[in-house]
């Protein structure tokens, strides 16, 4: 008796929702919520219940991106933003780097850096905005020097203890086989470091967006900061969600870079390695 | 005084392959080796040396010296008293397989390796320890026995003269064991290079050494020639007679033993400082490894 009720149970739970479940793919589920929000949105703003002051449709939202899309003043302002983050990233992660080769290397290297390098760290570089003014005056210096200020850090910090915590095992057993120092380091220690490094670069392209944020907004004459800060002027409410998107997908899009560099460089892991 | 074992012209034709033992120059050579760590010496005048093309066991309690003077013998560790002749060709295997996990196999047989044709060499390396098939593998997806195989095809390939063995089996399960026992015998035979193999394991020196060297208080205690025929059985009245003597150079009271339960294999570290060795056991005397107590065949 039991055991039929039991199957009967069963059996219509497997046909009234599995069936559902299995026609949603994963993806759409997840997304099922978000939708929803967004129909709220478009419903509240078109309904007169949210100011477009305040905040636009996602409709409004859409028409300005393609106006700036097709004007080509988004390609400009991204371009200009693009030129900056690479310029300080490209200065703060070879400054980060050679940093972090010099002290993890040597130890005399290591006397000589890394107190130094571990009090600056502490200080908020962000804080320096009013000070680079006045150093650097408010051209495009300003603006790259903040970046690579920020990116130095997390790439010293995580290169530096990834050269020390190469396994010391494989290092002696290595050193056994006849290698020249410089073999030693380019064949094993480096590349021993690399996932570290990897996390550290990571880190730093989303410390490099934020300080493009914050000095874009100051003195900028172009950029998608400055793009956010004209338009404020204007009351374009439209416009600034725009350069907020933009700012997110480019950080979003970094983050996807670094994980198929990750891919490709760290195949040798177990968790990369499909076979 | 001689450490050269005395053996028998027969058994040496037999077991050295290539040069026999007693008249060959030795291509190890350790005179009055001295390493202290602080509290005490580690290495106390020790004096040693390996004939080319032997197989030499290194016993010991743990903290007797016996890796450090490994260590030495594989310039890891400095020798800041004593002389050390070594041959230029070393080779290590270690307790872990000690792989770049970022190289594939091939690559870390032949890494170091200055020849033109390194990868054929290392190819044949890897053959000849049956991992082939396993050449463009990634280190971290080979088995633990595999991975002690390549790094026996790393040793290898670079045809030494010296092979230093630290405890390479320790760390597999016991049919691996076996198995790279046996891989090492057929490898040394056809190699012949001089073996010096640290091990806890009294079967293990045993089955694959012609001579034991047991190590005491940063010394050689005892230096006990093993001229058994080949291929050696666990139960042959030689081996037996054998193992009892080195159980007694090592301070384990047999009968003892056999009365109790087979102790762990890694026995806690001796506490007492000088003439501890031969005293009878206390609790934390020389564990033997497991099943050892009991008769055991192969």
């Amino acid at each position: 008796m039991t055991a039929v009720t039991a199957t009967k149970g069963t059996a219509t739970n497997s046909t009234a929702q599995q069936p559902r479940a299995a026609t949603l793919p994963a993806g759409l589920r997840r997304c099922a919520v978000p939708l929803a929000l967004l129909a709220l949105w478009q419903i509240s703003v078109g309904l007169g219940w949210i100011s477009t002051r305040s905040i636009p449709s996602p409709t409004q939202i859409l028409t300005a991106f393609w106006e700036l899309t097709v004007s080509g003043e988004l390609a400009v302002h991204l371009l200009v933003s693009l030129g900056r983050v690479s310029a300080g990233l490209a200065i703060g992660v070879s400054v980060g780097t050679v940093c972090a080769l010099i002290a993890g290397l040597s130890r005399r290297g290591e006397d000589a850096l890394d107190a130094l390098l571990q009090m600056l760290r502490t200080l908020p570089h962000l804080a320096l905005v009013p000070l680079f003014i006045l150093w650097f005056g408010i051209g495009e210096t300003p603006k790259i020097a903040l970046v690579a200020l920020g990116t130095a850090f997390p790439i010293y910090l995580n290169l530096f203890a990834g050269i020390r915590t190469v396994d010391a095992k494989v290092v002696e057993a290595v050193s056994t086989l006849g290698l020249t120092r410089r073999e030693l380091i380019g064949l094993v220690i480096l590349p021993g470091a690399l996932p570290s490094f990897l996390t550290g670069l990571r880190y730093a392209l989303g410390v490099a967006w934020l300080s493009l944020v914050v000095g874009e907004q100051i003195n900028a004459s172009s950029g998608i900061g400055y793009l956010a800060m004209t338009a404020r002027e204007f009351l374009r409410t439209d416009v600034i969600i725009v350069a907020l998107i933009v700012y997110a997908i480019l950080g979003l899009l970094a983050d996807l870079i670094v994980r198929v560099i990750e891919r490709s460089a760290l195949v040798w892991r177990p968790a990369f390695i499909k076979e | 005084m001689s450490l050269t074992p005395t053996q028998t012209p027969t058994q040496v034709q037999a077991q050295a392959p290539t040069v026999s033992p007693s008249d060959a120059k030795p291509v190890v050579s350790v005179r009055g080796l001295v390493r202290n760590f602080g509290s005490g010496n580690v290495l106390d005048g020790l004096s040693l040396d390996l004939q080319p093309g032997s197989f030499t066991a290194l016993l010991g309690r743990s903290g007797c010296g016996k890796s450090t003077l490994l260590r030495t013998l594989a310039r890891l560790d400095p020798a800041p008293e004593g002389a050390v002749d070594l041959p230029e060709q070393r080779a290590v295997v270690f307790q872990e397989p000690r792989l770049v996990p970022w190289m594939r196999v091939l690559r870390n047989v032949t890494l170091g390796l200055r020849h033109p044709d390194a990868e054929q060499r290392g190819l044949a390396a890897l053959a000849e320890v049956g991992l082939s098939h396993r050449a463009r593998a990634w280190p971290l997806t080979l088995s633990g026995g595999e991975a002690q195989r390549a790094a026996l095809a790393r040793a290898l390939v670079r045809e030494p003269r010296l092979l230093l063995l630290d405890e390479p089996f320790a760390a597999l399960d016991a049919l691996t064991r076996l198995r790279m026992q046996g891989l090492v015998e057929t490898l040394w035979r056809a190699h012949a290079p001089a073996v010096l193999l640290v091990t806890h394991d009294v079967d293990e020196a045993l089955l694959l050494a012609d001579r034991a060297v047991v190590m005491a208080n940063g010394r050689i205690a005892a230096d006990i020639p093993i001229p058994l025929a080949r291929p050696r059985r666990h139960g042959d009245p030689g081996f037996i007679a054998l193992r009892s003597r080195l159980l007694a150079e090592l301070g384990v009271d047999e009968e003892h033993l056999a009365a109790r339960e087979p102790q762990p294999a890694e026995p806690r570290t001796a506490t007492g400082a000088a003439g501890t060795i031969g005293a009878t056991p206390g609790p934390g005397g020389f564990g033997l490894p497991a099943g050892a107590a009991a008769a055991p065949s192969l």
